[in-house]
């Protein structure tokens, strides 16, 4: 394959794509990396909350006739809130016993979610239009640009900041960071460390219910939207390692792009170079890119 | 093993055998080796997790590339039964060996993630390899003769076959398990430093486990595209790894007849469902009986059952 005869529009425009899944790629292994350093268990559920954002934001808009930038508040908030409930509920129960029955429960949970919006929605996507101030593009000379999928890449990158801020610079986060390292003794200086790992999966799903607003007007709107993206995601987070903050950013936004540029070199293997490169981390670096030997 | 132990085990074989022997008399030999199929495949993945502490979330890459493989030695290549069935296992231990090789370099919760995206890898292969048939799959797989002059074509005939493969695999497990090196395997899962340090190479006892694991869903896989004629994206796809998951986790994750007793209520439900109003909510009801499990019956039906015995004596 000669790599030269590709137009330059052709793989600016793919990588541009590729950024896009990126940037969600990152915020969604961001959540799962928060979820998985408080609670100890892999999220499966990330998936579906992430399909739940995208949901209630069509549904806010076709029943409430509620606007992009409201929807962009509120729908993270109800997954959020869903999840505390979640926590609270039912994965609580599940602190002292093997953290594989915590991914079994989510897997479970997750079965549930999609299988009844399936049941109300049907599984044909619904187109969900975006915001109207975002509506057309600029031309940069060598490609088009939609408003709307730059806000993309700034919104996602802007969440993960804040994320990365909150855990690394303010008091709470300072608390969250010494949870993952030591729950017990932090429990001695009197911090409440369960309402500590109830928010934190609250923030982390929320985070999930953002990537899905932020999703819904790129792609179609379906109840299994996120079933197999979560996969990818599991994917990212095994080559970046959940121990860093910033290798969860750096290994999303890289995955993307190296799909991207499969798409215009090789398009057959783009749904299956995340998971090629995977295996070849784990041969090279088993420890994940940014991880600490486990 | 007491010698009462040992007797009522003895006891508790003899009339499973005589169950399988006269079931079809009762029962729709096509739904007892749909039960059969499934109950293999969660004995080979309870040996993974029951056994040697591995979740597999990608099972489904064995039991659907098995089904596949076979599929095509039998109405492509027109090999007779055996060697079809021989073929198809023989290409999930291959792919077994893959990714047990890759999966065992991380632990724990690492370890169900890396055999998930990889099972996704086959899943996309086998989505677009052109032998699979793509999304229609590949339909009247031929059933053919057994030994050359056992006729297949007769379900009832092709029962007691099948019936002939689940035990076999059934007894090398069993013959796994309490083996010496089964003992190396619950070692492993009950203590790995401990293990190294008593001088057992782990890893190579994680992957001869996943091998051995991954053939046996391989046998699975190759019996029931035989069985159904029929090989398609569905036994790939990873809701069939989570529906293993459940049939062992349901039926009593550890124990030797859990994974069966899981299976053949698992397979009863979606058959009773889906001929009913609830057709359409099978997902979340096998969601749903994934949570019940996971909060409130960890030991699944026949640890529970094991439980209350020891307790009433």
């Amino acid at each position: 394959m000669d790599i030269f005869s590709i137009s330059p529009q052709v793989l600016l425009g793919q990588l541009l794509l590729g950024l896009i899944n990126g940037s969600l790629y990152a915020v969604l292994s961001l959540g799962l990396a928060i979820i998985f350093g408080l609670l100890n268990i892999v999220n499966f559920t990330h998936g579906a909350q992430y399909m739940l954002g995208a949901v209630l934001a069509w549904a806010g808009l076709n029943y409430l006739g509620m606007n992009y930038w409201l929807a962009l508040i509120f729908a993270p908030l109800m997954v959020g809130a869903i999840g505390i409930i979640i926590e609270r509920t039912m994965l609580r129960r599940l602190a002292n016993v093997d953290h594989l029955y915590g991914l079994l429960l989510t897997f479970g949970l997750a079965l549930i979610i999609e299988g009844l919006l399936v049941r109300m929605l049907g599984v044909t996507g619904q187109p969900y239009a975006g915001p109207p101030e975002l509506k057309g593009g600029m031309n940069l000379g060598f490609m088009f640009l939609p408003y709307y999928r730059a806000w993309v890449v700034v919104a996602s990158l802007a969440a993960c900041l804040g994320a990365w801020l909150l855990i690394e610079r303010t008091k709470i986060g300072a608390y969250l960071r010494a949870s993952t390292e030591n729950p017990n003794l932090l429990k001695a200086f009197g911090i409440n460390v369960p309402l500590l790992v109830t928010l934190a999966y609250g923030f982390g799903a929320a985070l999930a219910g953002f990537a899905g607003v932020l999703a819904a007007p790129l792609f179609q709107v379906s109840p299994l939207m996120g079933s197999n993206l979560i996969i990818v995601v599991f994917a990212v987070v095994v080559i970046g390692g959940m121990g860093s903050i910033l290798g969860s950013i750096v290994t999303g936004l890289s995955m993307g792009l190296i799909e991207g540029l499969t798409k215009v070199v090789y398009p057959e293997a783009s749904s299956t170079v995340v998971f090629v490169v995977m295996a070849i981390v784990l041969l090279v670096r088993p420890a994940g890119l940014f991880g600490k030997a486990a | 093993m007491t010698k009462i132990q040992a007797r009522n085990r003895l006891y508790l074989l003899l009339v499973a055998i005589v169950i399988g022997l006269l079931a079809p008399l009762v029962v729709y030999p096509v739904f007892l080796m749909k039960i059969l199929c499934f109950a293999l495949f969660a004995c080979a993945f309870n040996l993974l997790l029951g056994f040697t502490g591995l979740l597999s979330f990608g099972h489904a890459a064995f039991f659907g590339g098995a089904a596949y493989v076979t599929g095509h030695a039998l109405s492509v290549w027109g090999l007779p039964f055996e060697l079809g069935i021989l073929a198809g296992t023989l290409a999930a231990t291959v792919m077994g060996a893959i990714v047990g090789k890759l999966a065992i370099r991380r632990q724990g919760i690492y370890f169900a993630m890396v055999t998930l995206a990889l099972a996704q890898l086959i899943y996309f292969l086998c989505l677009q390899a052109p032998f699979t048939g793509g999304e229609n799959g590949q339909q009247g797989i031929p059933r053919g003769f057994a030994l050359g002059i056992l006729d297949l074509s007769n379900n009832t005939t092709l029962y007691y076959v099948v019936l002939v493969i689940f035990s076999l695999g059934f007894g090398l497990v069993y013959r796994v398990i309490n083996s010496p090196f089964g003992q190396v395997l619950k070692a492993v899962r009950e203590n790995e430093p401990r293990a190294i340090s008593l001088g057992y190479d782990t890893d190579r006892v994680k992957l001869t486990a996943f091998i051995v694991s991954s053939a046996l869903a391989g046998l699975a896989g190759a019996t029931k595209a035989v069985v159904f004629q029929l090989a398609s994206l569905t036994d790939v796809h990873w809701h069939m790894s989570g529906e293993v998951v459940l049939m062992t986790l349901l039926g009593g994750v550890g124990t030797l007849i859990g994974p069966v007793v899981g299976a053949g209520v698992v397979v009863t439900l979606q058959n009773t469902l889906s001929s009913g109003p609830l057709n359409a909510y099978v997902p979340v009801v096998l969601g749903g009986i994934f949570v019940v499990c996971v909060l409130a019956f960890r030991r699944g039906i026949v640890g529970e059952i094991k439980a209350l015995i020891k307790q009433s004596f």
